[in-house]
Parts: C-alpha cells; structure tokens; sequence
C-alpha cells in the first residue's frame, strides 16, 4: 500500500527542520513592525548595515519571543506524548488531564505570597509549578486507578475536567483577594508568550533541557507502555521506576512551560495526534517530529494571535483551544464510538 | 532432565477469598506444560505468580533454580516471556515494530544500540510466525490471529526459555490455532499454558496439571490424568474417553445430555422386492463390516440390498449411496450391505424375554471358505455368496462388549455352518463363513448396561442362540431356492 504522499513529505526530520526555521524566521519578520529577512540575517551575523532599531526588535523582543514560543510548544507536545503514551490514552495532554491547571496554581500561589524559596531565587516560580504539576498528576492517576481500575479514557478526561474547575476556583479565589495586583494573573492564564524578554527562557530553558533528555532516553519504555503496563512488565521494562521517570519528566515540561506562559491549551493534544498520522505511534520518530511540529505550530499561533486583531493582541492560549477543542471533540466522539 | 520451573507449596488468595492452596509441581526443560481446570480454579493467578504480574504471598517459586522474585526485570524478560490470553494491541504500530520491543532486555538503558544480531533475531522471530510478508502492516489492520501471531514474535524476540500463555488460542480459528500450537511446539522452548479445551491439551502437552479449587488434583500425561472419574471430578461433566482416530493420544466427549428411552417398537423389518430394511425408533450405535457406514456410527437405518450375481463396479460405495438415496434413505444415518442372495429368503430370530434382540441372517454358501485351510486356496478376488448378519440389541453394550458380539455371533455362524455340513469347494473342507461375509452389532445404548457379551455372559448366549438358528434357518431357504432352481 503506497503511502499518501503528504505523509511521506511531513514524515522527514529535514523536511520539519526547514518547515520550523522557516517558521521562526517569518515570526520575527511579520509585526506592528516589518522586518525583512535580511536584516535578520544580518543581525545574527553582526552586518553593521542593519538599522539598529530593526536589531533592536529583533535581539530583545521578537526572537526571545519566538524561541520562548517555540520551546513552550515543543515541551507541551512532547509532554502530551508522554501522557498519551503512558496512559494509552490519545485524549490525554497537560491542559485535559489538569496537569496545567495544577501547575498554574503553583505559579498563582507565587505572585499571590510574594513567594521566594531560600537558595532558589526566581527558579522558584517554575519549580513551585514543577511541584504542583507533579502533584496534581500524582493525584490525577491514584484517583483514576481507585475509581475504575482499567483507567478508561473518559474517566481521566472528567477527572481532568473536574480538576481544571476546582483549580480555577482556586485561582479566581486568590485573584479576588489579592485585588488589583493579580488582575494581570488572567492574561497570563489565558497563556501569552509575550513580552517575556530572554529572561524567561533562561528561566525556562535548564527545565525544558532535563524534560526534554528525559523523555528522549525512554523513547524504547514508551513503545512498550503503549502495549500496556503488564506487556511493559513482561519484556522486562522496571514499570513503576521508569513510569515516575516519565511522568517527572512531563510534569517537569509543563510545570516549566506554564510557569513561564500561563496554560496553552490542546497544544499536547494536536500536534502528537497529527505526527502520528505522519510517522505512525512509534516513539522514535513521534517524540522528536512532535518536538519540531509542536514548536512550530506554537510559533506560528503565537503569530496568528498577534497579527489578526492587530493592533491587540489575543491571548495564544485562544488560537490552540480554537484549533484543539474541536479536535478533542472528535477524538472523544471516536473513541466513544469505537465501543458501541 | 532439568527442572525449569519448580512451584512450590504456592498459596494466594484476594482479600478473604482464597484462590490457590499449597500448589507445587515442576516443569521440565523443554516440556509443553498444561495447566486445565474450570472457571475459577485458579489457573490464571497461578500463570499470573509464575509472570509475576502478582507478587508471591507464600511458597515459592524457583526458575532454573532461583527465586523469582531475586531476578531483576531485564534478566527475568530474558529468561521468561507472556503471551496474555488477550493481547493489547496499540493503534499505530507495524508488526515488526512490535516485534522490535521483545529485544528491550538485551538493551543498554542509556544508550540502547541496535544491533545486527537484534535486527536478525527480529527478522526471524517474524519469520516464524510467518507474518515476515506482513511485517510493515500496522497491528489494527490484523485479524485477532494475525495480532496474536504478532505478540508472540515479539515474545520470541525475547528469545527466552520459558514461554507463559493464557488461553493463547483464544478468539482463533480452527486452523490458527494449530498453526500457532504446531509452531511453539517445534520452537523447542519451554511451554506452559493455560488450555481451555482438554483435548487441544491432549494433544500438545507432554504433562498437564489438573487444578479445581485452587488446588492440584493431579499432575501427569494426558494419558495417565484424562481419565473419565478425573475429570468428571474436576470439570464436573459426564464424559467419556476415546482414543483420536490418527494420533495416538486419548480424547475426551461430554455427555451433556442423554437420549429418549424408547421401549415399544423399537425396531421394524420392512421387506421390500430388492432389498431388506430395518428401520429403528432410535439411532443406534453399530460396530459393522458394511460397505456403507462401516466401523462405528450411529444409524436409524439398515439395508440388506439385493445384486446381481454378475454385479461388477470401480466404486462400490459411492454406487451404493446413489442407490440408498434413489431410495430416500440418508446414507449418513444409514448401514448398507450388498448381497447376491434373495433377500425374500431372510430368516429371523428374536428374543423377548429379560434380554430383548434380534437377528437377520440371509445366507449364500456357494463361496464358502473354511478359514484354517484358505491358506491353501489360490483365488485372490472374492466371488460373490454372502452371509450378512444384523444383530440387534436393546441394550448398553461398552465397546469391549461390542468387539466380544462381534466375536460370539461369528462363532455361532461358524458353527451353524459346520452343523449344516457346508463344505468349502476348494479345500473339500468344513466352512467356517464365505469369503465375502459382513455383520453389523446395533445396540439401542440404553436401559440395561452390558460390559461383556462374551459367549457365556447373559446376552452372549441369547446372541448366539439367534444367531445360530437364523443362520441355519437362512441356510436351509438358500439351499431349497437353490434346489428349485435346479
């Protein structure tokens, strides 16, 4: 059976490096301000022709912005492949199961306090997130195993469900007793990659690189994880320690991610559901496509979000529940579908 | 021979609910074990103990002689490889992919290489399975066979020396299920499975382990375990034993049901111009020579057929079924014999009293044979003079006492023919039979049981009787037919 050519096409590590450079460059170039390709070049190469206030966009606030944008998304794919690996579950990503919300709390509940944990300084904002992430999952799983020992789909989404509604009173809570001081708190939640400056990624980036090379180094677990914990067991796979790997791994990149950009939404969702459509379930080629696909399309939502209502900005966490909702609808439907 | 598996006083149980008792028992290198017993006896927990996809609660279990429990994930994957009853398969998957994990424990955990002898072994693992033509095919695009077939290469991807299997035949066909069985047991590997169909088990297991209760009944060969009081004990069905018609391994049959008793006209004689026919109430079982239906079956019709003298056909049988369907009889319920006699000529005999059967004899003696001296005779092709004998019995008979009918009736023909004087031509000798002789023991298996039907046994001697004297009685009209007709 020859495969669809669009398959093959998306199905190359090439063809998504040159799709994600792309990307980022027409991220940086589209603006309230244009900027052509040559003075990006140019600035990265140091050409002193550029104008300086186009190197000025470009080195403090579109490409810290498009990186910062590009990770995030990379780290919320990669996070929802594990999930979905892990559960055997397609409708799992950080934002459905409540991981995002929990980690969002995390980052509230650092504004609200003024928060600072000794020896850590502002690497306390994402690692109280990581915590609360971690926990929140913990929770999420024992409370799925305990009510339904075969962890149907739809009990970890209503689960999920209902951990975003209990975290978002939560958080509507302290925003409405800290008053004006945590308005700000509900842009952020709705997830925005702007003006975060190149601060942020450093605040990000150690966080998304231990993520990252911990779910690379359990491509092989993920494999045997989607056959089921007891196949995993029975090729010899150690299943509770590299499951806490994986699941550390994950919380890490989402409690990272939201700590630095609020809750994206569905980005864990769609982008690992369209590589498998590409590359098929095998992890060696899922996690690293859905890490090039996943960066890029929040680079490019990120673009959308800023340019469609221009001169506003809409929050990119609306562009991915946009796209993602719809899919989630179908994927749900599917699956619901398949057991009638 | 070295001990694979040595389970020893293996106790589990679920909260309250105790599911196994002190079960021990040892598997051999290179045995196909079986574990057989009903719903809830425990066979699961124990394959689950022995994956250990269950911790050990008490007792112990040894493989190649160390606890299990002491073996790290990777060297236990090594040594011991699960094929679960139901496999679960993962969308998106190709068959080789999945046979590709099997090699997990031969990996190094940081940096897994793969290497060539992982690519080969993959490669022959799908091989053997034969799926190699379907090995870029993904797992959901398989038949339940297919996607079985699939986890088993990725089990001997493992290369392992024990496989565990719950059910592995499950949710297959006919054919895949030998196909799958006749390939684990060539792989020369350590089997031990879970069967759900006792003859299956029979028929690939080296030793099986009855369980009831959580407890072991038994441990054995088929031959020495499938007794009838063994398992109607364990599976509490009636049942009998029998022994499979190529293979030498024993069977079992349930008896889930039993058939109607019929006490009045259980048998009728219907005398047509051609041929004679008995018809019974019943179906009955018949031990027979005949050339329709012959050896054992169940018939609810009998034909006696009369042929020409000069009657010469390539395939008797298939002219005989055209002829008993021309007639309206299902030759799949159906006995049919031929003979050149006159079947108007039929003498019968029957017995009414404790013990109820009958006898129909026609007989032809031109071709007689004295059985001592056919040594001496030089014929090769039977020419035709026929005795054919139907014996009805309105009773249990075992198939001991069949085989003893058999042999009683055809002492009292002998002898009916050595008192009537009929000489064999040849040898100028007494005959014995003619050379192209059948009978046909027809037994209403029911009411009263009978082990033996030997010639002094109650129902031999009413047998021989009738035999006897319908034989005789057959005799005489064939020689006054035969006189008139000079």
């Amino acid at each position: 059976m020859p495969k669809p050519f669009i398959q093959t096409f998306f199905n190359n590590y090439i063809v998504a490096l040159i799709i994600a450079i792309t990307t980022i460059l027409l991220g940086i170039s589209i603006g309230s301000q244009s900027i052509p390709f040559s003075s990006i070049w140019g600035t990265l190469i140091h050409t002193p022709t550029v104008p300086a206030t186009d190197s000025q966009i470009i080195v403090s606030i579109r490409l810290p912005r498009v990186v910062l944008a590009f990770l995030i998304g990379a780290a919320l794919a990669m996070a929802g492949v594990a999930f979905q690996g892990l559960l055997k579950n397609v409708l799992a990503d950080p934002y459905t199961i409540g991981v995002s919300s929990g980690a969002a709390v995390g980052a509230v509940i650092v504004f609200f306090f003024h928060l600072y944990l000794p020896f850590l300084g502002r690497f306390t904002l994402p690692i109280v997130s990581i915590i609360f992430a971690l926990i929140t999952l913990l929770f999420v799983l024992l409370f799925a195993r305990l009510a339904e020992r075969n962890m149907a789909m739809e009990t970890i989404v209503l689960i999920g469900i209902m951990m975003n509604a209990f975290f978002g009173s939560l958080i509507s809570l302290m925003v409405a007793l800290s008053g004006e001081e945590l308005r700000q708190v509900i842009g952020w939640l709705m997830g925005s990659v702007a003006m975060r400056g190149w601060s942020y990624v450093s605040l990000f980036f150690p966080f998304f690189v231990i993520g990252s090379i911990g779910l690379f180094v359990h491509i092989r677990e993920l494999n045997a994880f989607s056959f089921g914990e007891q196949a995993a067991a029975s090729i010899g796979v150690h299943v509770l320690q590299r499951k806490l790997f994986i699941l550390l791994s994950a919380s890490l990149l989402t409690g990272a991610a939201v700590a630095v950009s609020g809750t994206i939404g569905f980005v864990g969702l769609v982008i690992p559901h369209m590589t498998r459509l590409i590359c098929g379930a095998n992890h060696k080629r899922l996690l690293p496509l859905s890490f090039l696909y996943g960066g890029t399309f929040l680079v490019l939502a990120d673009l959308v979000a800023r340019t469609i209502v221009a001169p506003r900005e809409l929050p990119i966490g609306v562009i991915t529940s946009f796209i993602g909702a719809p899919l989630f609808a179908i994927l749900l439907f599917k699956s619901l579908r398949r057991k009638t | 021979m070295i001990d694979m598996i040595d389970v020893k006083h293996v106790s589990y149980q679920y909260g309250e609910k105790k599911v196994l008792e002190d079960v021990s028992f040892t598997v051999y290198e290179g045995e196909f074990f079986g574990m057989l017993g009903p719903n809830g006896s425990g066979k699961t927990t124990l394959m689950k103990l022995m994956s250990r996809e269950l911790p050990l609660q008490q007792g112990d279990i040894f493989v190649y002689g160390q606890p299990i429990q002491t073996y790290k994930p990777r060297q236990y994957a090594k040594l011991v490889a699960t094929l679960p009853q139901h496999t679960d398969i993962s969308f998106g998957y190709t068959v080789k992919e999945m046979a590709e994990l099997g090699r997990y424990p031969y990996q190094s955990s940081l940096l897994p290489r793969w290497t060539n002898e992982d690519e080969q072994t993959v490669t022959e693992a799908i091989h053997s399975v034969t799926l190699t033509h379907k090995q870029h095919v993904r797992l959901e695009q398989l038949s339940g066979g297919e996607r079985q077939r699939a986890a088993l290469a990725r089990s001997l991807a493992q290369q392992p020396r024990v496989l565990l299997l719950d059910e592995p035949t499950n949710h297959m066909d006919v054919a895949q299920q030998f196909k799958l069985l006749n390939l684990l047991k060539q792989s020369g590997l350590t089997v031990v499975a879970i069967f759900h169909d006792i003859n299956i088990a029979s028929l690939y297991c080296d030793r099986l382990l009855l369980l009831k209760d959580g407890k072991a009944v038994a441990c054995g060969t088929p031959r020495e375990l499938l007794s009838e009081s063994m398992i109607e004990c364990v599976f509490e069905t009636k049942m009998k034993r029998h022994e499979h018609p190529v293979l030498p391994k024993p069977l079992v049959t349930f008896i889930p049901f039993s058939m109607p008793h019929i006490d009045e006209g259980l048998w009728h004689v219907k005398e047509h111009e051609t041929m004679l026919v008995v018809e019974t109430a019943k179906p009955f079982k018949v031990l027979s020579s005949a050339l329709v239906g012959g050896g054992i079956r169940w018939a609810t019709t009998f034909v006696n057929r009369h042929v020409p003298l000069d009657y010469r056909c390539d395939d008797a049988e298939q002219e005989m079924i055209q002829f008993l369907r021309q007639h309206g009889f299902d030759e799949q319920w159906t006995v049919g014999m031929m003979t050149a006699v006159d079947v108007k000529d039929v003498a019968f005999s029957f017995v009414d009293e404790d013990i109820r059967l009958f006898v129909a004899v026609t007989a032809g003696v031109g071709n007689a044979v004295d059985s001592a001296n056919a040594w001496r005779r030089t014929d090769v092709v039977a020419s035709p003079g026929t005795i054919n004998t139907f014996v009805f019995i309105d009773g249990h008979l075992s198939e001991a006492a069949f085989v003893q009918a058999l042999m009683t009736a055809t002492e009292a023909k002998a002898k009916a023919l050595c008192d009537k004087q009929v000489v064999d031509p040849q040898t100028n000798t007494i005959a014995t039979g003619t050379s192209t002789d059948s009978i046909a023991i027809a037994a209403s298996q029911q009411g009263t049981c009978y082990a033996y039907a030997g010639t002094i046994t109650p129902v031999g001697k009413q047998l021989a009787r009738a035999v006897y004297e319908a034989t005789q009685t057959a005799i005489d009209r064939y020689r006054k037919r035969k006189g008139e007709s000079r």
